[in-house]
């Protein structure tokens, strides 16, 4: 299977319009011994209007690259674009971009209605004017009550809504978010979560979101890029992320995967056959070659236990989830497979440790990642 | 990517560009400090090296004369030389006087800063308060009111005579207790302060397992606290050392003339003594015991830092 | 020992009643002093009834009125000019990264923390009379150079603590929200630097109402300060009026802690 190209792919009738993009870009910190690659020729293109998450594990360059966006550090390599614009040279003040920051950095010496109307009086507006749309700003994050209120006096989430409204009110171009709701509790961070998607649905706004949860990833984003290592590795919508993984990173840091590794054995046509130690797996044969060693990616879901065809294997042991139960399972040959088994009501005793079983895959559900 | 040519250079200029404004920034303050501090050290320096003026001042003549009369004198009859005992009585005094005063406040600083770290965090910041004030308070005045305490007809003598307990007023000031007794007063909060910093660092649960691992409380005190808040007493015991060494207004007042320490030793020099390189080289050799001792501290505080 | 106490990992035997006792000799001289001080008798030794009398005395003696407008004089003029270089300084040495010369700035600014006073007014008296005989000039620059010097570690370390504790992330929003450099030194650093300014400035201004070595060793004739008079005093027969002055003045410092101890927790 081919990986989805890392340019991001326009669609063939219409061309989205760009809003922000990176081009090659680079950014190493120190000298020598000590540099740091934390961004390593990094092109992406994020298309108006939509809501794009940056997702990776921490240390992977997602700050990096959304302060290179803010301006707040100048590449060592490559450019920046805006609409279309060279912005690389552009001061954070000259940019069109606000961000909203991981720990606020909201004024502690200003009120809540300060720190909103802080980025307008800055840009000159009218007095009237800046009043009108901090007013608006407070309502849209349901703050109409707090205005003279200091920071410091306002609760994890209230804050977080704040430094939203202060980086909504200039109406910047897009808006860079550094995973902020890291901060915040569980049931708050779900709330903020439908909070944000209704806030960028409203304003129209182009949203880079940084975060880690992939699970936050897949339900806020309308594209994702994957990034480890300085690297983006892959860019597409969440189901494709999910379903068609570009590589072992992608498929192991997003939700739980199980990892065969194999050969590729005849090829017939649409359909080839990849030999594994416990048997053979039939898959589509686009782009892969006789001989060829490859690894296949199978989610847990998707994988079936039953007793008359598939690989033979013996369960090893059961993890019970609530909602589903992990079987664990070991094909002969020794690899580990696990299975998601839902729960259902009448859920009856699970397989017993050592009852010799077939497991096989959902059709369409195996992804082959060359090694 | 090819190696960053032109970004790179524009780092280096944005970094040159950083650095001199940082000096520019720190550029008045060094101009102040170097007239109206550091620089006529040097002048100090140098004036110990010539030979004293007939009245004041010095001539210009270059001789190490003076750093030897700290320690030499010759004989006004023979001309043979000898050890300037005066001079050695002095130091002694100052020497023995500043570690005493140093020993002293470790004995009361430690538990009145353990006292004050074992507090409920909303007391804490009083008592602070109440050992911040003493430390503000002018020294002069301190030192009066140690003078108003200690005097023959003061407040001690004055009970003690009303009470029986003594017939006679007890001369303690104008002695080198009366000194030490100064000396401790003052220095005191300098001595509590850092103790209480390194105090409020400690972390109580280790002194929990160590009575979990069967330590008495004087075990606890010796083999947990004490090697914890090292640096804090190091840095006590500098702070409280240093100013007693170069001690000049306490000794002066209470000590009455006799009793010099170096500092009024120092400030003779430069009245009635009439002897400026002597004063000098007193100066520098104050300094330079003071530049070991801050030498010591840096080193010991160094090696302990790394270790957490 | 019939009763035991409840086990306290905080408790050490004896530290609490060394502590009380600590605090109430610390305080025990200073409350004498200022008893003394609204003594109505003539001679310090005797108590003579409370009266004002010593403080009306003091506020008549002209010298003491003379000494104390030179002392507020010097303090305001070296707490103004310490605080606004050791601002800069401050602006210059923190959050920013390692640089040559750095602790070079560090240790000149903190040396007169580490000289001793003594030996500093040894210098100052050298080069100040070698500048007095030079030109003529004998008026009160010598002092107001010399306080300025010593106060400034004093004003420099709380204005570098509040800057080392500020978020940097304020500045960089600052100008993500369209503030040029300017707008950000104006509308975010310095109202958020200034309460460590007005508590540095205090604290060069307390600094320097108390200084007595180097004051004495740099005036020219006629040059009391408060303290400098109070020392000459001590020499002679000593009256109450030295302790109303030393209340006096004890109060005022009293006042600036208070006042800075308000300001630098208030924030927090
Ligand atoms: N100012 C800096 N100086 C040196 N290294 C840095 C700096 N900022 C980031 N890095 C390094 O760059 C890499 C990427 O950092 P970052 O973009 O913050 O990661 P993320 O936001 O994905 O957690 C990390 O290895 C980090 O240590
Ligand atoms: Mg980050």
């Amino acid at each position: 299977m081919v990986p989805p190209s890392l340019q991001p792919a326009a669609g063939p009738s219409e061309t989205p319009r760009i809003a922000v993009e990176a081009r090659n870009a680079s950014k190493a910190f120190g000298q020598g011994d000590a540099l740091t690659r934390a961004l390593d020729d990094v092109s992406v293109a994020i298309r108006k209007g939509e809501f794009f998450t940056l997702l990776g594990p921490s240390g992977c360059g997602k700050t990096t690259l959304l302060r290179l966006i803010a301006g707040f550090d100048t590449p060592t390599g490559g450019s920046i674009l805006l609409n279309g614009r060279d912005i690389t040279a552009d001061p954070p003040n000259r940019r069109p971009v606000n961000t909203v920051f991981q720990s606020y950095a909201l004024f502690p010496h200003l009120t809540v209605l300060q720190n909103i109307r802080f980025g307008l009086d800055m840009l000159g507006r009218k007095r009237a004017e800046a009043d009108a749309r901090a007013a608006e700003m407070l309502a849209l994050v349901r703050l109409e009550g707090f205005a003279s209120r200091r920071t410091a006096q306002l609760s994890g989430g209230q804050q977080q809504r704040v430094a939203l409204a202060r980086a909504l009110a200039p109406e910047p171009e897009v808006l860079l978010l550094d995973e902020p709701l890291s901060a915040l509790d569980l049931k708050l961070r779900k709330e903020m979560q439908r909070e944000l998607k209704r806030l960028q649905r409203e304003t129209g706004i182009t949203f880079v979101f940084v975060t880690h949860d992939q699970e936050e990833a897949l339900t806020m984003s309308d594209r994702i890029g994957v990034m480890q290592g300085g690297r983006i590795l892959q860019i597409g919508p969440p189901r494709e992320i999910y379903n068609q993984p570009a590589n072992r990173f992608v498929a192991d840091f997003i939700g739980e995967t199980n990892f065969l590794d194999g050969e590729v054995g005849a090829i017939a046509g649409d359909t080839a056959t990849i030999e594994l130690a416990a048997g053979s797996v039939t898959v589509r044969s686009a782009g892969l070659d006789r001989g060829q060693k490859v690894t296949l990616a199978i989610r847990p879901e998707q994988v079936r236990i039953g007793e008359a065809e598939g690989l033979p294997a013996v369960v090893t042991g059961n993890v019970y989830f609530g909602t589903d139960t992990h079987c664990h399972l070991e094909l002969s040959g020794g690899a580990g497979v696990v299975a998601r088994l839902q729960s259902a009501a009448d859920d009856a005793t699970p397989l017993g440790e050592g009852t010799a079983v077939r497991v096989s895959f959902t059709p369409g559900s195996v992804q082959v990642l060359a090694d | 990517m090819p190696p960053a040519g032109t970004p790179a250079t524009t780092e280096a200029t944005i970094e040159a560009g950083r650095i001199r404004r940082n000096w520019l920034l720190a550029a008045p303050a060094l101009a102040l400090l170097l007239i109206g501090a550091s620089g006529p050290l040097l002048i100090v320096l140098v004036y110990s090296f010539l030979e004293p003026g007939d009245y004041s001042g010095v001539i210009w003549k270059f001789t190490p004369r003076a750093w030897f009369e700290i320690f030499l004198k010759r004989d006004i009859f023979d001309g043979t030389l000898g050890v300037a005992d005066a001079h050695l009585t002095i130091f002694w005094r100052s020497v023995r006087l500043s570690l005493l005063t140093t020993l002293i406040t470790i004995l009361l600083g430690f538990p009145t800063a353990w006292f004050i770290a074992t507090r409920p965090r909303s007391q804490r910041a009083l008592w602070l308060f109440l050992i911040t004030i003493p430390f503000w308070t002018n020294l002069l005045i301190r030192t009066f009111a140690i003078m108003e305490v200690i005097r023959n007809q003061g407040v001690m003598n004055t009970v003690l005579l009303q009470a029986g307990l003594i017939a006679e007023p007890i001369q303690i000031l104008y002695t080198d207790t009366a000194v030490l007794i100064g000396m401790t007063y003052v220095y005191l909060p300098l001595m509590v302060l850092p103790l209480y910093a390194a105090i409020d660092r400690f972390d109580f649960r280790l002194a929990e397992a160590g009575y979990d691992l069967y330590a008495s409380r004087l075990q606890v005190l010796r083999r947990v606290i004490l090697p914890l808040v090292r640096p804090g007493l190091i840095a006590g015991s500098i702070l409280v050392f240093v100013p007693s060494l170069g001690a000049y207004v306490t000794p002066r007042v209470l000590g009455g003339g006799k009793n010099m320490m170096i500092g009024n030793f120092i400030e003779l020099q430069f009245g009635q003594g009439r002897n400026w390189p002597l004063g000098a080289a007193l100066s520098m050799l104050l300094l330079l015991i003071v530049m070991a001792a801050l030498l010591v501290y840096v080193r010991v505080s160094g090696r302990e830092n790394p270790h957490g | 020992m019939a009763e035991r106490r409840p086990f306290s990992v905080t408790r050490l035997p004896g530290f609490t009643a060394i502590a009380l006792v600590t605090f109430a000799l610390l305080y025990a001289p200073i409350v004498t002093l200022v008893a003394y001080s609204f003594n109505g008798s003539e001679s310090i030794a005797v108590w003579g009834g409370f009266s004002w009398r010593w403080y009306g005395i003091a506020w008549q003696n002209t010298a003491v009125q003379e000494a104390t407008v030179r002392s507020l004089v010097i303090a305001t003029a070296a707490a103004a000019i310490a605080g606004t270089v050791a601002t800069l300084a401050a602006l210059g040495t923190t959050r920013t990264d390692r640089f040559r010369g750095r602790t070079l700035i560090y240790v000149l600014v903190n040396q007169p923390l580490m000289v001793p006073e003594i030996v500093t007014a040894v210098a100052l008296l050298i080069f100040f009379s070698g500048i007095r005989l030079a030109t003529g000039y004998a008026g009160l620059g010598y002092l107001i150079l010399a306080h300025s010097a010593f106060c400034v570690p004093f004003a420099y370390l709380p204005i570098r603590a509040r800057l080392e504790g500020m978020d940097l992330s304020l500045e960089t929003a600052a100008s993500d929200l369209y503030a040029d450099r300017f707008q950000t030194f104006r509308h975010v650093t310095l109202p958020l630097m200034a309460p460590g300014i007005v508590a540095g400035v205090m604290l060069a201004f307390i600094i320097s109402l108390d200084d007595v070595v180097i004051t004495e060793f740099v005036k020219s004739a006629g040059q009391d300060t408060l303290p400098t008079y109070m020392l000459g005093q001590l020499r002679r027969a000593v009256t109450p009026e030295v302790n109303a002055i030393s209340t006096a003045l004890l109060a005022l410092t009293v006042l600036l802690l208070t006042m800075f101890f308000l300001l630098t927790r208030k924030r927090d």
